[in-house]
């Protein structure tokens, strides 16, 4: 079977994110290695949002949450002097898979606006449990006593090796999501989203398969806030606050809602437009100041006139 | 722990739970005839608590206060509306929560352009500050009860409009039957903008009510509107007796919460324990509370506006 | 004569004042093809549904094969061998013809916790899929979005997916509802390849269908069976004519 141009774009893709680190040296600039391998690590989280979303159909306004364990797993275990990596990184996507697990039992029973408003209440709770914590520093947040350690392994110290971890975890994330939707799984998630009342006359019971993706997704989000924590080296409620799961959930829409390349192209635009919004030098200093307000009107327009989003412009499978 | 303080601990239970009536009235109407799902609601509240300290500070007069912001809550309702919403309706819930998503930032920054970022000082008037005397000792804010009553006053007011009024009989068709409703000849988009106008006014007026008491500042929308969410899910969406039955339990349940698991706690366990868990748990009590309702009562606890 | 594959024992629904089925006592035999007539509005539709599962009886009870499936939800009773297809067509429109069927089949094989091998290349999915589209008639179209195929065809799909979970009965509802006089010709000749091997409850309204195909008809009206019989016998009954038959002509 030929791949769709849409396969090769994102294969160039990931070629191109390779090349950055030495292409970064050789310019000196690591800024961008910096901002790529953010841009890298929230596309991991998109990616995740992107199964249960595109091609769930579920609705979830807490995926945050997810984000926050995973880092909080980081640096509570660091906090005690725990900084294996790779204990901190299970733990880190344990206690996600653990917490979707039991969020998602109560959640996935509903639908529409309930599922919404439901997991968006969860993730707050969250939130202000992370807050109200005052050893692991409240809603000051506290630092990361050190990176994960994968003694003799690889440093994360080092940036560009860092970088490389992340995006051959980009990779493969996206090529299990992949496997996972043109699986029996996959089709069964999908046909529920299509047309519920149809799944259940054929005979498939929505709820097992929503929950089981519900679960990967959160494990997978767990590892990206892991991730995370090793590349700001703080730690802070705020990886769960309710406003970075609108900003997850625009990353899966600007990049094509359902497609494999769509978050990596939505994290991408997203994290890429703020940073310009605010800080390029050719905007007058009314806009970079208040940015939140023009980006809040682009979103706004985005939504009603550009839904299928960035990976739409480019042929897909069926196309 | 004495009875004076549970009665004033239940007071505030009471004046935070009318506060979110108000606010989820709106919200769940919109929720139940529309099927529009609503973030911006937070932004409205905002908008009246702003609008409320603004001309009270310009006119110096607390009634005239009121009226303009209600005015205003509702000018800027409908005007999102007409603008923003309108092609949302036909959207599924996704773009709706995206787009406003999109109006919160937009809302957040205006009011921070205006004002500032940092919270804004809101006074009340002279003749409304001062405490009152209530049997038994207890010594009472005027104004918090001024809240509650007129809280309770609207609540009245809602139940009469929608029960004995012909806008309320629309309002039950519509929830219930809006191609019918349209067909019947009634202007649909008419009744559409005038619930959402009247949501966002009752928003408006609990942001100029509580601004002095909460603070002032971008971002307080959000803030409670996470509380009134959970208000709509616990009273089933659609349902304005359900939003005031969940929003006073959902208001005495963080409030006597608060106020009282830590020092509960500290009777079985250690005081260090207490202290630790005390707040963490009180701040989800209300979410377990939904979760709990949920499993029994997974469309809420009553049904819509019938 | 053995106990009859289907039946329902005073079965009754309400929706507040209206009582949309009133104490029906319905029977199928194994092997029967029976259909289900009446005036619109007679509670057709209703009673459809308390067979498929989608609704639930306030009182009475659905025997299939024996068994009380009553409380039984529609993904279980497609498993005991009671598949249905819908009058306003219900297909999954962004997934190709074949996938939809692929799907039905993929269902009825039991749990779909598999998740690494590409359903598009299950050989096992893939065969039943077109030997069930060659069956109705749509192999040619196997690789088209759902979505895109006429309405007639949309119909063929649907008896195509009921049929993926080799069911025992089928349920149709209005088969050949919306179909030009040639499209519903070649639906009924299909349906009459069916007729012995399946047995098949048939709701319709296009009498030449129903008269063509059925082997006993039952006539609904206000929810309340009226008349059972051989299509003669229902012919010929001066009642059933009068509150129905006699409005077709």
């Amino acid at each position: 079977m030929r791949p769709a141009p849409r396969t090769w774009v994102l294969a160039g893709l990931l070629l191109l994110l390779a090349a950055v680190p030495p292409l970064a040296a050789w310019l000196d600039q690591p800024f961008y290695l910096d901002l790529l391998r953010r841009v890298m690590i929230f596309a991991i989280a998109a990616t995740s949002l992107n199964l249960i979303l595109g091609y769930g159909g579920m609705v979830s306004f807490g995926h945050a949450a997810y984000l926050g364990i995973g880092a909080y797993a980081v640096g509570v275990l660091g906090f005690y002097g725990i900084h294996d990596g790779w204990l901190q990184w299970s733990v880190a996507i344990g206690a996600s898979a653990l917490v979707a697990l039991a969020i998602g039992a109560v959640s996935v029973r509903t639908s529409g606006i309930y599922f919404i408003m439901i997991t968006l209440a969860f993730t707050q709770m969250l939130y202000y449990l992370g807050i109200s914590i005052e050893e692991y520093g409240g809603d000051d947040g506290m630092r990361l006593a050190s990176r994960s350690q994968f003694s003799g392994l690889i440093d994360l110290a080092d940036p560009a090796a860092f970088y490389y971890v992340v995006l051959a975890i980009l990779a493969l994330f996206l090529y299990l999501t992949r496997r996972l939707v043109d699986s029996r799984f996959g089709r069964a998630l999908q046909a529920a989203r299509s047309n519920e009342a149809r799944a259940r006359a054929i005979g498939f019971s929505p709820y097992p398969y929503r929950l089981a993706a519900f679960v990967i997704s959160g494990a997978m989000c767990g590892l990206a806030g892991a991730l995370l924590v090793n590349h700001t080296l703080y730690l802070t409620p705020e990886f769960m606050n309710w406003t970075r799961s609108g900003e997850l959930m625009f990353m899966v829409i600007l990049g094509g809602i359902g497609t494999t390349a769509g978050p990596l192209l939505g994290a991408a635009a997203l994290l890429l437009l703020e940073d310009l919004l605010q800080g390029w030098s050719l905007l007058p200093k009314a806009v970079t100041e208040h940015w939140q307000l023009y980006l809040g009107v682009i979103l706004v327009l985005v939504v009603l006139h550009a839904k299928r989003g960035l990976a739409g412009l480019i042929p897909g499978k069926n196309e | 722990m004495n009875l004076i303080l549970i009665a004033e601990q239940t007071l505030n239970g009471l004046q935070l739970g009318v506060t979110l009536f108000l606010i989820a009235a709106g919200l769940t109407l919109v929720f139940g005839i529309m099927n529009l799902v609503n973030l911006a609601h937070g932004a409205l509240y905002m908008v009246g608590a702003y609008l409320g300290t603004f001309f009270f500070q310009q006119t110096g007069s607390w009634p005239l206060a009121v009226a303009l912001a209600l005015a205003g809550s509702m000018l800027v309702g409908v005007v999102t509306e007409v603008v923003a919403l309108r092609t949302l309706y036909e959207r599924d819930h996704l773009d709706q929560v995206l787009a406003t998503f999109g109006l919160i930032l937009f809302f957040n920054e205006l009011v921070a352009m205006l004002w500032g970022r940092a919270a804004i000082f809101s006074t009340i008037p002279e003749y409304l500050s001062g405490h009152v005397q209530i049997a038994g000792g207890l010594s009472y804010p005027l104004y918090r009860l001024v809240i509650i009553g007129i809280g309770l006053a609207v609540a009245l007011l809602l139940w009469w409009v929608v029960a004995r009024t012909r806008l309320g009989m629309l309002i039950r068709a519509g929830a219930s039957n809006r191609p019918m409703v349209a067909a019947l000849g009634v202007n649909i988009r008419l009744l559409y903008t005038v619930v959402f106008g009247f949501g966002a006014a009752l928003a408006g007026l609990a942001g100029l009510l509580v601004g002095p008491v909460y603070s002032v500042q971008p971002g307080m929308g959000e803030l409670i509107l996470i509380q009134v969410f959970v208000v709509i899910v616990i009273g089933g969406i659609g349902s304005i007796r359900g939003a005031f039955a969940g929003a006073l339990i959902v208001g005495m349940v963080d409030t006597l919460g608060r106020a009282f698991l830590k020092p509960t706690l500290a009777t079985v366990l250690s005081p260090t324990a207490a202290d630790a868990a005390g707040p963490a748990l009180a701040s989800m009590l209300i979410y377990l509370l939904m979760a709990v309702v949920l499993a029994f009562r997974p469309a809420g606890l009553f049904r819509a506006v019938r | 004569m053995s106990s009859p594959l289907l039946e329902t024992v005073g079965l009754r629904k309400a929706f507040g004042a209206l009582v949309a089925t009133d104490g029906v006592d319905f029977d199928v035999r194994e092997g029967e093809t029976h259909a289900v007539i009446g005036p619109n509005g007679a509670g057709k539709t209703t009673f459809i549904k308390q067979l498929s599962g989608e609704l639930q009886p306030d009182t009475g009870s659905v025997r299939f094969a024996g068994e009380d499936i009553t409380r039984l939800p529609p993904q279980r009773r497609s498993r005991k061998g009671l598949a249905r297809s819908f009058q306003i067509t219900s297909i999954f429109h962004d997934f190709s013809t074949l996938d939809n069927v692929a799907l039905a089949i993929q269902a009825y094989a039991g749990h779909s916790f598999r998740f690494w091998r590409a359903a598009r290349e299950d050989a096992s999915l893939i065969q039943p899929a077109m030997q069930l589209l060659k069956q109705v008639g749509l192999e040619g179209k196997a690789q088209v979005l759902a979505t895109k195929l006429s309405h007639g065809e949309h119909r063929q799909l649907e008896i195509a997916m009921a049929l993926a979970t080799r069911p025992r009965l089928l349920l149709l509802d209005e088969p050949v509802a919306g179909m030009g006089t040639d499209e519903s010709a070649r639906m009924v000749k299909f349906l009459e390849t069916l007729k012995g091997s399946k047995t098949i409850v048939l709701v319709e309204h296009d009498m030449d269908a129903v008269f063509s195909l059925a082997d006993r008809i039952s006539v609904l009206v206000y929810g309340r069976i009226v008349a059972t019989g051989t299509p003669a016998e229902i012919r010929a009954n001066a009642e059933v004519r009068a509150a129905y038959l006699g409005e077709e002509g």
